[in-house]
């Protein structure tokens, strides 16, 4: 679970470490990749378990691509991926010329138009019944009492893949530009760089990676339903998750999830009232404050990179967010 | 679609109401610049005026008049009744973001509070001194809600300053970014939510209703008494504000503030406390709000506040964002269209409504529709 919610936290990093794109949606991308996934992978609509779901996901047992489920599995993370990646285009296309607050409230909408599209449109995705019964990933290849530990390896495989792609991706002068905007839009487009078009092309990536860990999610609950993905389980902790572990750092971002999750579920042991769930919430939202007013760079913050001549690369702890 | 065509005839109607409300203002003043804008563009229309745009106008009345006898007016004034509401809202939302310079995320979860506190004085607090809930007049409420308003208004506006106080004040001091702000409102935000559902769980509540009478007028329409409550309360709040903009010295030095910050500062004017008074009215009006919307509703929920952010920043950014005045239509627009839209599609859109009308009308003018070119 923590490590599906690194994948969040990485695509985040992506949004507002690395570029300054405030996304208060990521519920949104978040249910978008969860529910593709889903749909690409779900067996035929049993009318007796559905009653107005008429969408027969059955495309692995079509025979039109005879792939088998693992492979569909596959191509499911790329599909939420892509999903994602093409409504973040279409946003981003309108918002991210204007101001920066404007996308900000677009995300908002768009958590709220996705989760409303899934929840009203009952022959998409059965309404607020949500889908169940999705199959896994190499399901039978262990018994079912050890799968998890199976899934958890397939997580961790992703989301390493993840983590060298943006790592690299941010190394890379496209990756400098995308922090040059964050710091100063002006100066970046003096410059001669398109910002708009760096800033669309950093939102969809973010996007992308989002779908690809809502489509993890989905395969690892088995269940999805539009009740899922609220703004607190969907994107509040996500984004205490980056403040924590230290926005523009993808490490912090990995280490932030596994921290913050650590500390939700540790939470439940804790005695009386600290265990109550509205108590956690109401901590989620404080841990944000306290970071941004007493340490904003996180646990691990940015290390800013300076070239130095002949010296090279120097690291530097950078301590303003 | 149908839903702007009804708003649409709409404007130019208040273009000729308000007309006579800027005249007062001296030139080059940041309020009533949306008011002149709009004036201008009727005297610029009105010196361009040939027979194309006569057929135009013609054909515009028409279309609107062809698609209002489809409208069921009741929708149009229930419209007109949320946009009270959101107008309620989004002008303290506005203030608050002409003055401070960003997006207060945590305004939604404002307007929750002020609607749970509200509750909380008319079923514990009052209920405890004695006083019942007794029927006033024609309304769902009994007289102890018009006690817990201002209370309520009074606590979320104690509430926004202590925190401005607390987290605000320490940012604008270390100059962080305004995404940065937005940000720690957003954590707030959670908090605010967080802390109302500690105090009185997440579940639904309903406030005690005294009666269930409905007023039938003309034209099919029912209206419950509240609606004509909520609707005047807004417009009493909304000249409010334009007095207190206008005539009042802390007014003007918040227009001052908006307008140029460092400028205000020099000519002597207390940024800080002119920030504080924002928070208090931004704060003072989301209750109210927050309390209209429970009546509207006939019920409170935790995530009330935040699902309303969705009509509130429509509304701000539809009257391009710092103007109170373009605030108030916007919000009657976005109002009456989501009300107006239930008519073909499930109610359960309409905040979706609101975020493609706001994303339709961000391509046609991206700085709102009062928006100054610049």
């Amino acid at each position: 679970m923590a490590g599906i919610y690194a994948v969040f936290a990485l695509g985040l990093n992506v949004h507002w470490g690395y570029t300054g794109l405030f996304n208060i949606g990521i519920a949104g991308f978040f249910a978008l990749g969860a529910y593709t996934a889903a749909l690409l992978t779900s067996p035929a609509a049993d009318p007796l378990l559905f009653e107005e779901f008429v969408f027969a996901g059955d495309w692995a047992q079509l025979g039109i691509l005879d792939l088998g489920i693992d492979l569909w599995f596959v191509l499911a993370l790329a599909a939420a991926g892509a999903a994602c990646g093409v409504v973040a285009l279409l946003i981003g296309y309108v918002t991210l010329r204007l101001n920066d607050d404007y996308l900000a409230i677009a995300t908002l909408g768009i958590a709220e138009s996705v989760r409303l599209f899934f929840l009203n449109e009952k022959w998409v995705a059965n309404g607020s019944k949500g889908l169940y019964q999705i199959p896994q990933f190499l399901e039978g290849w262990l018994p079912s009492d050890k799968y998890n530990y199976l899934y958890m390896v397939v997580v961790i495989v992703v989301l390493a893949v993840l983590f060298a792609l943006v790592q690299r991706v941010m190394k890379s002068p496209w990756g400098r530009v995308l922090r040059a905007i964050r710091e100063d839009e002006v100066a970046t487009a003096a410059s001669g760089k398109n910002v708009f078009s760096f800033k669309l092309q950093a939102f969809v990536l973010g996007a992308v990676i989002m779908g690809v860990g809502g489509a993890l999610f989905a395969h690892h609950i088995r269940f999805v339903s539009p009740l899922t993905f609220d703004p607190l389980l969907g994107t509040f902790i996500i984004w205490a998750m980056l403040m924590v572990g230290g926005s523009g750092n993808n490490l912090g971002a990995i280490l932030g999830a596994f921290v913050v999750w650590g500390l939700w579920v540790g939470a439940r042991f804790l005695p009386g009232e600290l265990a109550d769930p509205n108590f956690r919430f109401f901590m989620v939202g404080v841990l944000i404050v306290a970071v941004i007013l007493l340490r904003p760079g996180g646990i691990l913050g940015e290390l800013r990179r300076v070239t130095r001549g002949r010296a090279g690369r120097s690291a530097v702890r950078l301590d303003d967010g | 679609m149908a839903a702007r065509e009804v708003t649409q005839g709409w404007i130019p109607a208040f273009a000729g109401m308000t007309r006579g409300f800027g005249k007062g203002l001296p030139k080059g003043e940041g309020v009533g610049r949306g008011l002149r804008a709009l004036r201008a563009a009727v005297q610029r229309l009105r010196a361009t005026w040939s027979p194309g745009y006569a057929v135009a106008a013609a054909v515009a009345a028409l279309f609107v008049l062809g698609f209002l006898p489809f409208v069921k007016m009741g929708l149009v004034v229930n419209g007109f009744v949320l946009g009270a509401i959101i107008a309620t809202g989004a002008i303290g939302l506005t203030l608050i973001y002409g003055n401070l310079n960003f997006a207060n995320i945590a305004h939604g979860d404002y307007m929750a509070m002020g609607a749970y506190v509200a509750f909380f004085v008319v079923t514990d607090l009052l209920a405890a001194v004695g006083i019942q809930g007794q029927g006033f007049g024609p309304f769902t409420f009994g007289y102890p809600l018009l006690i817990a308003l201002p209370l309520a208004a009074a606590a979320v506006a104690l509430g926004a300053v202590v925190l401005d106080v607390v987290v605000y004040r320490r940012l604008r001091n270390r100059q962080v970014n305004a995404v940065v702000m937005a940000m720690a409102s957003l954590g707030l935000a959670i908090a605010v939510r967080g802390l109302i559902q500690i105090i009185w769980t997440g579940e639904k509540l309903q406030l005690p209703r005294e009666s269930r009478q409905v007023y039938h007028l003309p034209m099919d329409i029912r209206i419950p008494p509240d609606s004509i409550f909520i609707a005047g309360l807004a417009v009493v709040l909304v000249v409010g504000v334009y007095v207190l903009l206008t005539r009042t010295k802390i007014g003007k030095a918040m227009r001052a503030t908006a307008d140029n910050p460092d400028l205000a500062r020099v000519t002597g004017i207390p940024t800080e406390r002119v920030i504080w008074a924002t928070w208090a009215i931004g704060g003072g009006l989301a209750a109210i709000a927050g309390v209209l919307l429970a009546v509207f509703q006939a019920q409170l929920l935790p995530s009330m506040g935040w699902e309303f952010l969705i009509p509130l920043f429509a509304a701000v950014i539809l009257g391009g964002i710092g103007n109170p005045y373009g605030a108030l239509v916007g919000a009657l627009v976005i109002g009456v269209s989501m009300e107006v839209s239930t008519q073909w599609i499930t109610p359960s859109y309409k905040h979706a409504v609101a975020f493609i009308i706001m994303i339709v009308l961000l391509l046609a003018r991206p700085r709102g529709l009062l928006g100054r070119s610049n």
